[in-house]
């Protein structure tokens, strides 16, 4: 057992570059850079970002299914970068990953019963009769697919998007993992069983005492979810803090932006206007802040200089040079004000 | 980038395109109906064999000019069904079995779009009623560009255009929907995300179609652009006068820029009505679960529950309501009739709205003889 303050999983330094297709070509796609965080026992980090932000790329090099270009990956404080099959065998066992696609990440040909005693199977070793029926029914009843009979004889195309879902983290905890990598676990399933899935997750944290690492584009999903909420801009984490505040008192001019830019119709007077850019390009980034060129308050600071992650607030960062204290930083204001100024203007 | 240049001078005008009616906004709430596009009975059937699925049941819904409608609903519901047999474009094994779609040009004719034979039709589409697709991003021709793919469509149409009037045109448009013009040689690999969606919009009113159905534009998108290219689409709509029929599952998102919604379930409408009062006074069990599925950004934190069960299996629905498993005010009657749309049970409710829940139509539970039960508080919020 560890202390309940020390975290579970830690990416220090964190950096993943991506070769660019082509022999004489030596740029890369800068998709994660110097990328630091912590999971903990029974708690739920989401990283928000768009689509392209480096969010997967994340989930991915936690989950060790490619090898990371910088940084270290710390299981309980120590170096747990997976070399060899034995290795990675034994890492898989304590950090499981689920997926995006209910669809794509269950075999079509094979029943229920068949992936779930593989994963028994591989990760605790061989199983049978009552034993393994046994193993398979609390599976089940852990993902509230109960009564498990009517569940375990079914092929992937006979369920619903959400219980497919259910299947895969059912799949997930066959192998008794301490942490939950959730790429966009809801992502693709249909609006009405969306919240299911998330409150078997939370029941799930509190239970096993998961550490859980939520990956979405969907912020007010975090907002529900999530103890801590890190939001990510082309492939740096911008800001990170507690989902409430985070969402409720957004620092980093982009995550004013991403907040505003959501639907709320509680709140039509409120929502962004006149927003213009996208997100840059990560094959040439821009220099400094990667959000400089659509920040509406960036200085030469902001150009020249990578601003670093700064305390805003009690267990608050955002990594925004407006929070510093140098002499030249930029004068922050309310972005989105700024940005619908500016959308007057043109 | 001029975004907010002005409509009314260089367009249209050298080509002959007509500019349509500026400013001409329809607000839902005018008493006076002046439908330009009107679905009735419409019915769709999957499969040709003797067993067809019947994904789109009578479903009767109206469009009135310069309006903007919703169509939201879960994945499977037949929303995009409808959109592509009211145009005509439902691939096989579709079929459409049944049902009127009438359309009423700005002079007042009236055609139905399901009688027209091919020459009549093709030439319609596009011209009085243009659609972005699904995914539409992906729907442009890699190996040509932009410019020109514009270009083919308005000289499809307007043979007489030479094809530098057509690409000047193009230019015109790509400025309409907030892209620079020299993005016209670009080819589309060239474009993000966003701006293919906003080619494919500026594509879609290359002729100054009355209607634009929009099949989940902003879906595939982020939140930012998703914001840009809808406050584009409203922008649009306003200074040109077309009526839009927006289809997509994100109810809160339809709430701020619809000004009707329709809320459709296992290929039935169950709830139609103003925006603000489907989010403010859902009527039906569906929609007010639907509304409380989406976890609130502000205001307080609180355990939501979603929607038990799944989606109903379209070829298994029998008689009765295909909602009553999965709805938390089902009774006895819901298993033997299927509600049909009448006027909400509720006193002062906006006589146009209409919903289809047994709770709101004692008549029809009275006929099979069960005994009716009052509206329960949570579906008639003043």
């Amino acid at each position: 057992m560890t202390r309940p303050e020390s975290p579970v999983l830690q990416a220090v330094d964190l950096q993943k570059h991506f070769k660019l297709r082509g022999s004489r070509s030596r740029g890369v796609v800068h998709a994660v850079d110097d990328v630091d965080l912590e999971l903990h026992r029974g708690r739920v980090l989401a990283l928000v970002g768009e689509s392209g932000s480096g969010k997967s790329t994340i989930a991915r090099l936690l989950a060790q299914l490619m090898p990371a270009t910088g940084g270290r990956i710390l299981l309980h404080g120590e170096d747990a970068t997976a070399r060899g099959r034995t290795a990675f065998r034994r890492y898989v066992g304590r950090v499981q990953m689920i997926f995006q696609d209910p669809f794509g990440s269950l075999n079509p040909v094979h029943t229920v019963r068949y992936t779930l005693t593989r994963s028994i199977r591989i990760h605790r070793g061989r199983r049978r009769g009552a034993v393994l029926e046994e193993a398979l029914d609390e599976l089940l009843d852990r993902v509230q697919l109960t009564p498990s009979a009517r569940y375990i004889d079914k092929f992937p195309h006979e369920l619903s998007g959400g219980q497919r879902q259910r299947v895969a983290i059912a799949r997930a905890l066959a192998a008794d993992p301490e942490v939950l990598l959730a790429d966009e676990p809801i992502s693709m399933l249909d609006v009405s069983i969306r919240l299911g899935i998330l409150n078997l997750l939370q029941d799930l944290r509190d239970r096993l005492q998961l550490a859980i690492l939520y990956i979405t584009h969907d912020i007010a999903s975090a907002r529900y979810f999530a103890d801590r909420t890190m939001v990510m801009y082309a492939g740096r984490i911008v800001e990170s803090g507690d989902s409430e505040s985070v969402t409720q008192d957004p620092k980093h001019p982009y995550t004013q932006l991403l907040v505003r830019s959501a639907p709320d119709p509680d709140d039509l007077e409120a929502r962004a206007h006149g927003a213009r850019g996208e997100a840059p390009s990560l094959v040439n980034p821009p220099s400094g802040c990667r959000f400089n060129p659509r920040c509406p308050f960036a200085t030469e600071l902001c150009r020249i200089e990578v601003p670093p992650l700064i305390p805003v607030g009690e267990g608050r960062e955002a990594a925004c040079w407006g929070y510093s204290d140098r002499p030249d930083r930029p004068e922050l204001g309310s972005a989105v004000e700024a940005f619908a100024r500016k959308g007057e203007r043109e | 980038m001029t975004i907010t240049s002005p409509f009314g001078q260089p367009f249209g005008d050298p080509l002959g395109l007509p500019l349509g009616q500026p400013d001409v906004r329809t607000p839902a709430l005018t008493p006076v109906s002046d439908p330009v596009l009107e679905i009735r009975n419409l019915s769709v059937d999957y499969g040709y064999d003797g067993d067809p699925v019947h994904v789109l049941r009578q479903v009767s819904l109206t469009l009135e000019r310069g309006e903007v409608l919703g169509l939201a609903g879960e994945s499977g519901c037949g929303k995009s069904t409808l959109a592509y047999a009211a145009t005509r474009l439902l691939p096989p094994p579709g079929l459409i079995t049944g049902g009127e779609v009438l359309f009423t040009d700005r002079d007042g004719t009236t055609t139905d779009i399901l009688r027209l034979n091919d020459a009549q039709l093709r030439a319609s589409r596009w011209q009085d009623l243009a659609i972005v697709f699904q995914g539409a991003m992906n729907s442009l021709n890699p190996v040509f560009r932009v410019g020109r793919q514009i270009a083919d469509g308005i000289r499809a149409h307007r043979p007489e255009v030479s094809q530098k009037e057509a690409l000047e045109r193009s230019a015109e448009l790509l400025e309409l929907v907030g892209i620079s013009p020299d993005r016209l040689r670009s080819y589309p690999h060239q474009l993000s995300g966003g701006m293919r969606q906003r080619v494919m919009i500026a594509m879609a009113l290359a002729l100054d179609p009355q209607v634009l159905i929009m099949d989940e534009p902003t879906t595939a998108l982020d939140v930012v652009m998703q914001r840009q290219i809808v406050e584009q689409i409203a922008d649009l709509r306003d200074r040109l006068g077309f009526s839009v029929i927006f289809i997509t599952h994100d109810v809160s998102l339809l709430i701020e820029i619809a000004d009707r919604i329709a809320i459709m379930y296992a290929g039935e409408i169950v709830e139609d009505a103003a925006a603000r009062d489907v989010y403010q006074r859902p009527r039906h069990p569906y929609s007010s679960a639907l509304l409380h599925s989406f976890p609130p950004l502000r205001g307080p934190r609180r355990e939501l529950t979603g929607i038990p069960g799944s989606p109903p299996d379209l070829s298994k629905l029998g008689g009765g309501c295909p909602f009553r498993d999965r709805c938390a005010f089902a009774f006895d009657a819901c298993s033997k009739v299927n509600p049909e749309l009448v006027f909400p049970d509720v006193p002062g409710d906006d006589p146009r709205r209409s919903v289809a829940c047994l709770r709101h139509d004692p008549a029809a539970v009275r006929a099979v003889g069960e005994q009716p039960l009052p509206v329960p508080p949570e579906l008639s919020a003043r």
